[in-house]
C-alpha cells in the first residue's frame, strides 16, 4: 500500500461540492441553458451530484450527461487501447452552456480531448470546467472555472478520489508512489 | 477489459474476456454512428489498406467506412485490378503496401491462413476479413454483438446455425465464439453440408430442421455458397428450399421471441422467404449497422500501443 494522506474526508467533499454548485449558480444567470457533462469515470458521479445540488438552488432539474474522451485522446498509439464507453448527453448542446465536470485536473490533456469530443456533438454557447481537485502540472493552456481544492503535488504523487457511488465513503487521498 | 493484440486473425485464439472487450468497445462506437458528426479522430494519420483478393462488397464497404469514421486514410486494393493478376505473390504485394507505410492491412483471401501468413512478416497490424472456409472473425463478433443487444446475454442461449456449414467461415467463427461464451450451438443442414466432425467442436448436429429451430433463441441462416462448391452437395435449390428454407409455416413452430439472423447476401426464396427476411423477428439490417460499430472497435483496439493502460488527465 502506498503512503496515503487524507485531503478531503466525506464531510469535506460534500461541503466543497455544495460551494462549487453555488459558484456555478452565481456565474450562470440563464439556469435553463446549463447542461452538466461528466467526464468518464469519476466526473460522471460528480456531475450528477452537482446537478442535484443545483436543482436545490435553482428549483428545476438540470440536464446531466456524460462524455467519453478516449476516442479523442492524443496518446492512443502509446498505450494499450483504453476502455471506451458510450457518450450520452440528454439534449443538444448547441447554444447551451456546458459545464464539464472531472474529478482531477492534471496535465489538461483529458480536458483538451473532452473539448474536441464536445465539439463533435454541437456548438455550445460557452464551456466551463469544474474539477474537484486541481493538482497542477498543466501541459496545455487550460484552466478550471470552478475548483474544489487546489493541491500542489509532485509527479511522484497520485490523487485518489473515492466516491460513494463506487461503494464505500467519499474521500480524496494523496498517495506517494 | 483485456486487449493486448496487434492483429485480429481468428476467433479460435481469443479468450472470452477478449471477445467481451470487443463487444463493450463496440457499444461506444455504435453511439458514434448515431450522431450528426459520425467521425472521431482515433486513427487520425493512420493508413488502412483493404487488401481484398477475393471479391466482397459488403465487408469491404463496412471496413472502409469504419476506418474512415476513425479518421484513417483508406486504400482499396482489389484482385481484379491488381498486380496479383500479373503474377506478383501475396507476400510481395503486402510488402509493397507496407512500403507505403500502411499501419493496418485488412485481408480477404480464398486461402485459409493467408492473414496468419502476412502477420508473420509484416510490421503492420493484420485483420482477417475472411480466409477461405476457415474464419471470418468480425462477422462472428458482430453476430454476438447483435445477439447480446437483443437478448441481454449470450451464455445459455440456444443458437441454431442453419445452412451450408461445411464451406462457411462464418459458421466456424460463430461456433468458436458462441461456445467460448457458453451458448449452446445446434448445426442443421443437409448431411453433405453438415458433417459429423463438427460434433468434435462441441456442437449438436441434426438434419431435421423442425427439431433444430423449435427451441432456438437465435436462428442464424447461412447462404448456400455456390462459389465454394466444387461438386453438387444437394439435388437442387428447390429441394433445399423445401427441406431447409425458413418460411412462415416453419416459423410458426418456433419460440415467439426467436431472433432471425443472416450474414448476407440473402437468397430470397432459398434459405429464407421474403416475408421472414423482412419480418419483425429478422435483425438482418441491424447486423449491418452493428458490423460497422464492431469493425471500428476492432481497428481501435489493435491500433493501441505497447505502453501500460495508464490514463491520467
Amino acid at each position: 500500500m502506498p503512503e496515503s494522506k487524507v485531503l478531503l474526508d466525506a464531510v469535506a467533499v460534500q461541503r466543497v461540492l455544495a460551494r462549487m454548485a453555488h459558484e456555478i449558480a452565481e456565474r450562470n444567470d440563464n439556469s435553463s441553458q446549463v447542461v452538466l457533462v461528466g467526464i468518464q469515470r469519476g466526473g460522471i458521479y460528480l456531475a450528477q451530484r452537482l446537478a442535484d445540488l443545483l436543482q436545490g438552488v435553482w428549483g428545476h432539474p438540470v440536464p446531466v450527461g456524460h462524455i467519453d474522451v478516449c476516442m479523442h485522446r492524443d496518446d492512443l498509439d502509446q498505450h494499450l487501447a483504453p476502455p471506451v464507453h458510450p457518450t450520452a448527453i440528454p439534449c443538444d448542446v448547441t447554444g447551451k452552456t456546458v459545464v464539464l465536470v472531472d474529478d482531477v485536473l492534471f496535465r489538461g490533456r483529458t480536458t483538451r480531448a473532452a473539448l474536441d469530443a464536445l465539439n463533435d456533438l454541437g456548438r455550445p454557447r460557452a464551456v466551463q470546467l469544474a474539477v474537484l481537485i486541481d493538482r497542477g502540472h498543466r501541459e496545455l493552456p487550460i484552466k478550471a472555472d470552478f475548483v474544489g481544492r487546489n493541491v500542489p503535488t509532485s509527479l511522484r504523487e497520485r490523487i485518489n478520489v473515492q466516491l460513494q457511488e463506487e461503494g464505500g465513503e467519499d474521500g480524496v487521498f494523496l498517495e506517494h508512489l | 477489459m483485456i486487449w493486448n493484440r496487434k492483429h485480429l486473425l481468428d476467433i479460435q485464439s481469443l479468450s472470452a474476456e477478449e471477445i467481451f472487450t470487443v463487444l463493450d468497445t463496440a457499444r461506444a462506437f455504435k453511439a458514434v454512428g448515431e450522431r450528426v458528426i459520425k467521425k472521431v479522430p482515433a486513427l487520425r494519420g493512420k493508413t488502412v489498406v483493404n487488401l481484398f483478393i477475393e471479391p466482397s462488397t459488403r465487408t469491404r464497404i463496412s471496413f472502409e467506412l469504419a476506418a474512415q469514421r476513425l479518421s484513417a486514410d483508406v486504400i482499396n486494393f482489389t484482385a481484379e485490378a491488381s498486380s496479383l493478376k500479373k503474377g506478383e505473390t501475396l507476400k510481395d504485394t503486402a510488402r509493397n503496401l507496407e512500403a507505403l507505410n500502411a499501419d493496418i492491412i485488412i485481408i480477404r483471401h480464398s486461402a485459409t491462413g493467408a492473414p496468419h501468413f502476412l502477420s508473420r512478416f509484416l510490421n503492420a497490424s493484420v485483420v482477417n476479413a475472411g480466409d477461405g472456409a476457415h474464419e471470418h472473425p468480425t462477422q462472428a463478433l458482430l453476430d454476438l454483438f447483435t445477439i447480446r443487444e437483443k437478448k441481454g446475454a449470450i451464455a445459455g442461449l440456444n443458437v441454431t446455425i442453419l445452412g451450408d456449414i461445411l464451406y462457411s467461415r462464418v459458421a466456424r467463427s460463430n461456433i468458436w465464439a458462441l461456445l467460448k461464451l457458453d451458448a449452446k450451438v445446434t448445426l442443421c443442414g443437409p448431411t453433405t453440408l453438415v458433417p459429423r466432425e463438427f460434433e468434435q467442436m462441441g456442437c449438436r448436429i441434426t438434419h431435421d430442421v423442425m427439431e433444430a429451430i423449435r427451441h432456438a433463441d437465435i436462428i442464424n441462416l447461412l447462404r448456400i455458397q455456390h462459389e465454394r462448391q466444387r461438386k453438387t452437395m444437394f439435388p437442387s435449390i428447390g429441394e433445399y428450399a423445401s427441406l431447409f428454407g425458413l418460411n412462415q409455416a416453419r416459423l410458426a413452430f418456433t419460440r415467439p421471441d426467436v431472433v432471425i439472423m443472416h450474414p448476407g447476401p440473402i437468397n430470397r426464396g432459398v434459405e429464407i422467404d421474403s416475408d421472414v427476411a423482412d419480418g419483425e423477428r429478422s435483425v438482418i439490417l441491424e447486423q449491418v449497422t452493428n458490423g460497422l460499430a464492431v469493425r471500428m472497435a476492432v481497428l481501435f483496439l489493435i491500433n493501441g500501443g505497447k505502453g501500460p493502460q495508464e490514463i491520467a488527465g
